[in-house]
């Protein structure tokens, strides 16, 4: 399946990736199992595994990392959010 | 529109005499304007303060945004009877001293005004994706969430 993932905020700069379209193996369920995926592809994706309490939002809606993910969704990570 | 996303300033004024211009039944309008300090993460002389943090950048998320905006205001009219909410994050590049945010609640009544602006600004704070970053002369530095964000939001569940 195809997903569109973005990356905002200080998550963003580091990888230096604001977003990206991805093919992903059947047997990936979760949001959890796409950001472990994107970890395991390389030295680049490090910060992904390192941001404190990386919080993720699927189709813009805020999600929790066992929401699963299907076929055409949008799944974005970022760190907490400090607006206002 | 209740909700607005803008790179450009607001009238808070203008904003307020919108949320009673056409009621018979509003006795209260509670308003909250946040502004840009000078090293947002921090309370104390801190290193970004000493580096002189002087503006700061906010990135948000398009269309989640506005939705999340909504979406507060929608649980807001849930919990209380208001007559109309307004409000107004500004994103891009901001100076100290200018206005970010304006949250503005009209109701019958005082009470139900303060609490759902109060509400709503508590909301806003860990529901709606925009990111701060201060620029200082070192370079720029992303502002850590606060755990007391968290906990204001927590309480009105």
């Amino acid at each position: 399946m195809n997903v569109k993932v973005l990356f905002f905020g200080g998550l963003r700069e580091r990888l230096g990736l604001a977003s990206t379209t991805i093919t992903l193996p059947a047997n990936l369920l979760t949001v959890a199992d796409l950001r472990d995926h994107l970890t395991m592809q390389g030295a680049g994706w490090m910060a992904l595994a390192q941001t404190k309490n990386l919080r993720a939002a699927v189709n813009q809606k805020m999600a929790t990392m066992d929401l699963t993910i299907v076929d055409g969704d949008e799944i974005a990570f970022f760190p907490p959010v400090t607006g206002g | 529109m209740p909700v607005s996303v803008q790179t450009a300033d607001f009238d808070a004024g203008k904003e307020i005499a919108a949320l009673y211009a056409d009621a018979q039944d509003v006795g209260a309008v509670a308003s909250f304007v946040g502004v840009v300090r000078q090293s947002s993460s921090s309370p104390q002389p801190s290193p970004a303060r000493e580096e002189g943090a002087s503006s700061l950048t906010l990135e948000h998320y398009p269309g989640m945004t506005e939705a999340a905006l909504a979406a507060i205001v929608t649980e807001a009219n849930a919990r209380w009877h208001l007559h109309k909410v307004r409000v107004i994050h500004r994103v891009g590049s901001l100076q100290i001293g200018e206005q970010i945010v304006f949250v503005g609640v009209a109701a019958a009544h005082r009470g139900e005004a303060f609490t759902a602006c109060e509400f709503i600004m508590d909301y806003l704070k860990t529901r709606a994706p925009f990111w701060k970053k201060e620029e200082t002369a070192a370079g720029g530095r992303w502002v850590d969430a606060r755990d007391a964000d968290d906990a204001a939001a927590a309480r009105w569940s």
